[in-house]
């Protein structure tokens, strides 16, 4: 019997519901033509970015003016710590969490000329705040950049406690939550914030990007358009509206639901052998969740998981292409191999999540003997 | 390598070393975890890794199983030592 497909990879990317593929379609027969010129086909299609924009800021929390379209995540990222960093001449070190994703961290080291600072986190993944204010005390920082939450292991960041130290400082805060809106409700405190479509279920290919009225920006390229030179396609941008919309009608419902799933994945995986589950079991994302597993190649029991249906992500060095282990699980002392990461989308049901919990350890005892390892208490 | 597979003690509770160059992760800890197996509580086991994962995972280790992470020396050929104290 053919099994059907599971999709347990919902971080970055996660599959588009009907109205969503709706909205891109009327995207592309209505919004086609170049939003940047001056007649009637291009007003529409000016029209329809305009009001998705419109309807991402309302949900982010944000001016429809200072919400800006770019073309991916990280692009947004590399543009808002540039043109952050611009407008604080003089001041050369960024400082950043050490759990920041790789993208905030490669680029605020480019910017900044090397002058990176990363400041510790505790083991559930939380900043440390004497450490922040003890960065922050030196005058030299040219902006902080925290992460709402973490797209491996989940865990929300306080970000309150962290505003309150950067304002006292007087250090802007640029806040990447691409892993959070459409999740959980957008952070109040920041005074920069990335957003990603694809990962609340709008289509890859798009970022947002937010600033505050106060937030002192540079632009670092001489394009016309600072954050979408080029333009940026009319069809996603409606689409990516439409899928926040939809995720911002039942969030608190799927937020509940999706959580208690994981509650009962974290209860069950915390009584394997040799399985650690990290991150923050509280104050976390509804709907992610990493655990590693002693002895175990991450990279066959993905593929071991494939072939039985079921699609998981990994934050192991052995899957990855640079073979470096992910700093965020280094960051908390986790295990750099065996890791099974699950993004929950909200199609997910319980059933699904009896069937990943009926195969999880079989498979991981099967890996561990195949490998020889030695058994565990 | 000296690797016995009853649950007697083996050895003499004195210092080993486990070679795990040329290694990629998970293997560095499996062949960790199969040298500490029977030893006595007090004896310190290092492992000598290329892959730079053990860094995080031999530590990791020791936390999840009990035992006690003592330190990491950096090793002429470019390996890594990593030191464990059995409980």
């Amino acid at each position: 019997m053919q099994t059907a497909r599971m999709f347990l990879d919902a971080s970055g990317s996660a599959p588009m519901t009907n109205r969503t593929l709706d909205a891109f379609h009327a995207g592309l027969a209505d919004g086609w033509a170049d939003p940047a010129r001056l007649h009637t086909e291009s007003r529409r299609a000016r029209q329809l970015v305009d009001g998705a924009r419109e309807a991402i800021a309302e949900i982010l929390g944000s001016r429809p003016e200072q919400t800006h379209l770019t073309h991916s995540p990280h692009v947004g990222i590399e543009r808002v710590i540039a043109g952050v960093d611009a407008a604080r001449r003089g001041r050369e070190r960024i400082v950043a969490a050490a759990i920041e994703r790789d993208a905030v961290l490669h680029a605020a080291e480019y910017i900044s000329g090397g002058h990176l600072t990363t400041v510790a986190v505790d083991a559930a993944g939380h900043v440390d705040p004497d450490a922040l204010l003890r960065e922050l005390e030196v005058p030299d920082v040219s902006l902080l950049a925290v992460q709402h939450g973490n797209h491996e292991i989940g865990t929300v960041q306080r970000l309150d406690r962290v505003a309150d130290l950067a304002a006292v400082a007087r250090v802007p805060l640029v806040v990447d939550a691409t892993a959070t809106i459409g999740h959980v409700e957008a952070p109040e405190h920041w005074d920069a914030l990335v957003a990603n479509p694809a990962d609340w279920g709008g289509p890859a290919g798009l970022g947002v990007v937010a600033l505050r009225p106060q937030t002192r920006w540079l632009p670092v390229w001489p394009e016309g358009d600072d954050w979408a030179p080029g333009g940026i396609s009319v069809p996603a941008a409606l689409a990516a509206a439409v899928a926040l919309q939809e995720r911002a009608e039942t969030l608190e419902q799927t937020s509940t639901r999706l959580a208690g799933l994981i509650d009962t994945i974290r209860a069950r995986a915390a009584t394997w052998p040799g399985v650690d589950v990290v991150g923050d079991p509280v104050e976390r994302l509804p709907h992610v969740l990493t655990f590693s597993c002693l002895y175990v190649d991450g990279e066959a029991l993905l593929s071991r998981l494939d072939r039985a249906g079921i699609a998981v992500g990994s934050g192991s060095a052995c899957t990855t292409s640079t073979l470096e282990p992910s700093r965020v699980l280094a960051s908390i002392g986790a295990l750099s191999h065996g890791n099974v990461r699950l993004g929950l989308h909200p199609g997910v049901t319980e059933a699904d999540v009896d069937r990943l919990l009926a195969l999880l350890p079989r498979v991981i005892a099967e890996l561990r003997e195949e490998a020889g390892a030695p058994e565990l208490a | 390598m000296d690797v016995r597979r009853d649950d007697a003690a083996v050895g003499d509770g004195g210092p080993v070393t486990v070679d795990a160059t040329g290694m990629l992760c998970p293997l560095p800890i499996i062949e960790l975890a199969k040298a500490a197996r029977g030893r006595a509580p007090g004896t310190e086991l290092t492992v000598v890794c290329t892959d730079l994962a053990a860094r995080i995972d031999v530590p990791a280790w020791a936390r999840m199983t009990g035992h006690e992470f003592v330190g990491e020396t950096e090793t002429d050929g470019g390996a890594v030592a990593l030191t464990v104290r059995l409980r």
